[in-house]
């Protein structure tokens, strides 16, 4: 026997990976179920003369004009101006969110400071904000984008103020026992500790961009899916609309997968019993 | 040659945690602290780590006063406290990061095969056991090689046989460098079994009750009369400890050494 069989033996619980279920594959797929089979009905019911396609237009004729806006151009100059200013809003957002969040986290002064006015701030609704940003920013592209970042930057602080002063207290001693200067401290210890907390708080915040731009556009807008609504809007065009909603969803479902995969690699570490929704 | 000189610890709060702790601990010497609960067994080894400080006297290891943790003090808590993102042979090697990566990895690599777990430096520590993670912790604060080290209850949260492997893992990496070893434990066995001397200690406050020597060569028999014999004495002292009030030092300790 070797000293690691001896090892297992004493303790007995060879370490083995956790086991992934075949099934997994095929729960995922029973999420398309529900949607797809209540699409097919609407589309039968609405083709047989059951009910009335034009407010509420069947699967195929949103296919159709999906497929026109694709083709046309148009759904790509959409969605890009709708995903740049997500991405310009969420960079800032986060970026501030982030760094006042550990601010306010780590040093007590800064919290007594800072603190009761930001969440004073939170309070207000954001869409709030949007008459004043017109005013300071122009009706163009900073006002939505200062929009987006206010969306996106409270539950990014508040996520990341939360997760350092929960960092467990026992595991800021090993780094204290072992002599870490500050900087090494922060490096070794307290990053990888929030690592987890932040990347939920910034797909949260994300999240939110995704809402705030809608607001945004349609509050006034040249182009972006936003504006796709609006227009469908004022011409009549239910399946004008829901388009948009779709490229919405997808948008915002890929996004938020993008930044899940980037993430997943630093967590490999994490004792989860699942992953994280 | 670590010295508590009249060491005396007040919280906020004000409670009287230790007072009047008077203990000098031979360069090599393992030193074990029982007692019962709140007598400051581990407020006094949060003290020796430096990692709080105390109200009065001092903590002097080899002339030098202990205000803050030392780069010599080695210390094993009561969890394992491992850093989760970290794999077992970084955790290993925490202490380490001054040294080349090959260094660094000779020594980490030495260190988990002498307590058994050659083979698991890629793992996470959420894949060991409690036992594998606390062997993972007496690793980690051997390979820097301290002069001292402290131990709190380090395997109290583990079974007996598990425990009793621990023990062997534990001297076994002590024999190489034999650094001074001061370990709180509630365990009598566990202490009659490692140490060279038990203190017993009382609460409110906490304070020094007796003393008695362990002068059994090792490897140690659990099972002999001597041992037996020791271990009885130990925890007579320690029922007497919670029953008296008035500290009896060194009388016993003393006797104890004629009763042999």
């Amino acid at each position: 026997m070797s000293s690691i069989e001896i090892a297992e033996a004493i303790d007995g619980k060879p370490a083995a990976p956790p086991a992934r279920p075949a099934s997994r594959v095929g729960l995922r797929l029973a999420g398309f179920l529900l949607p797809v089979i209540l699409a097919i009905i609407w589309e039968i019911l609405v083709r047989a003369g059951l009910a009335n396609g034009r407010l509420m237009p069947p699967p195929s004729v949103v296919g159709k004009t999906l497929w026109q806006l694709a083709v046309s151009g148009e759904l790509w100059t959409h969605a890009l101006a709708t995903l740049w200013r997500v991405a310009a809003g969420f960079g800032i957002g986060a970026a501030v969110g982030t760094a006042l969040g550990a601010l306010t986290g780590a040093l007590p002064l800064a919290r007594g400071l800072l603190d009761p006015t930001l969440q004073a701030l939170r309070a207000i609704p954001s869409i709030a904000w949007v008459p004043l940003f017109i005013l300071w920013f122009g009706i163009f592209e900073a006002s939505k984008v200062a929009l987006i970042a206010v969306g996106v930057f409270f539950p990014v602080y508040l996520g990341v103020a939360a997760a350092i002063l929960s960092i467990d207290r026992k595991i800021v001693e090993v780094g204290r026992v072992f002599r870490l200067s500050r900087l090494a401290m922060v490096r070794r210890v307290l990053l990888p500790a929030i690592l987890p907390d932040w990347f939920t708080a910034l797909r949260g915040g994300l999240g939110l961009g995704f809402m705030f731009v809608v607001a945004a556009e349609i509050m006034g807008a040249s182009e972006g899916l936003g504006y796709l609504l609006v227009d469908g809007q004022q011409l009549g065009r239910p399946d004008t609309i829901i388009a948009a909603i779709i490229a919405f969803a997808v948008l915002g479902k890929l996004a938020d997968g993008l930044l899940l995969a980037i993430t997943r690699p630093f967590l490999a570490w994490q004792d989860t019993a699942r992953d994280r929704l | 040659m670590l010295t508590f000189d009249h060491l005396s610890k007040t919280y906020a709060a004000g409670t009287r945690a230790l007072s009047g702790i008077d203990i000098s601990v031979a360069a090599g010497e393992i030193l074990a602290l029982v007692g019962g609960s709140g007598c400051g067994k581990t407020t006094l080894l949060r003290l020796v780590a430096g990692l709080d400080r105390p109200s009065e006297g001092r903590i002097l290891l080899d002339d030098a006063i202990i205000t803050e943790p030392r780069a010599d003090v080695g210390v094993i808590f009561q969890e394992p406290r491992l850093l989760p993102w970290l794999s077992v042979a970084d955790n290993a090697g925490f202490g380490l990061s001054h040294l080349p990566a090959a260094e660094r990895n000779r020594l980490v690599t030495g260190a988990l095969a002498r307590v058994g777990l050659a083979g698991y430096e890629a793992r996470w520590p959420r894949e060991l056991s409690g036992g594998q993670q606390q062997r993972v912790a007496i690793a980690r604060a051997l390979v820097t090689r301290p002069k001292l080290l402290l131990m709190d209850e380090p395997f109290s949260a583990l079974d007996a046989t598990t425990r009793a492997s621990l023990h062997g893992h534990l001297l076994a990496l002590w024999e190489e460098s034999r650094p001074t070893v001061v370990m709180v434990t509630h365990d009598v066995e566990e202490a009659v079994t490692l140490a060279d001397r038990i203190v017993v200690m009382q609460p409110r406050p906490g304070r020094i009750f007796d003393e008695l020597d362990n002068p059994l060569t090792r490897p140690r028999d659990r099972l002999s009369p001597a041992f037996e014999a020791i271990k009885r004495e130990a925890l007579r002292t320690l029922d007497r400890s919670l029953t008296d009030s008035e500290p009896r030092q060194h009388k016993a300790a003393e006797s104890a050494g004629m009763w042999w």
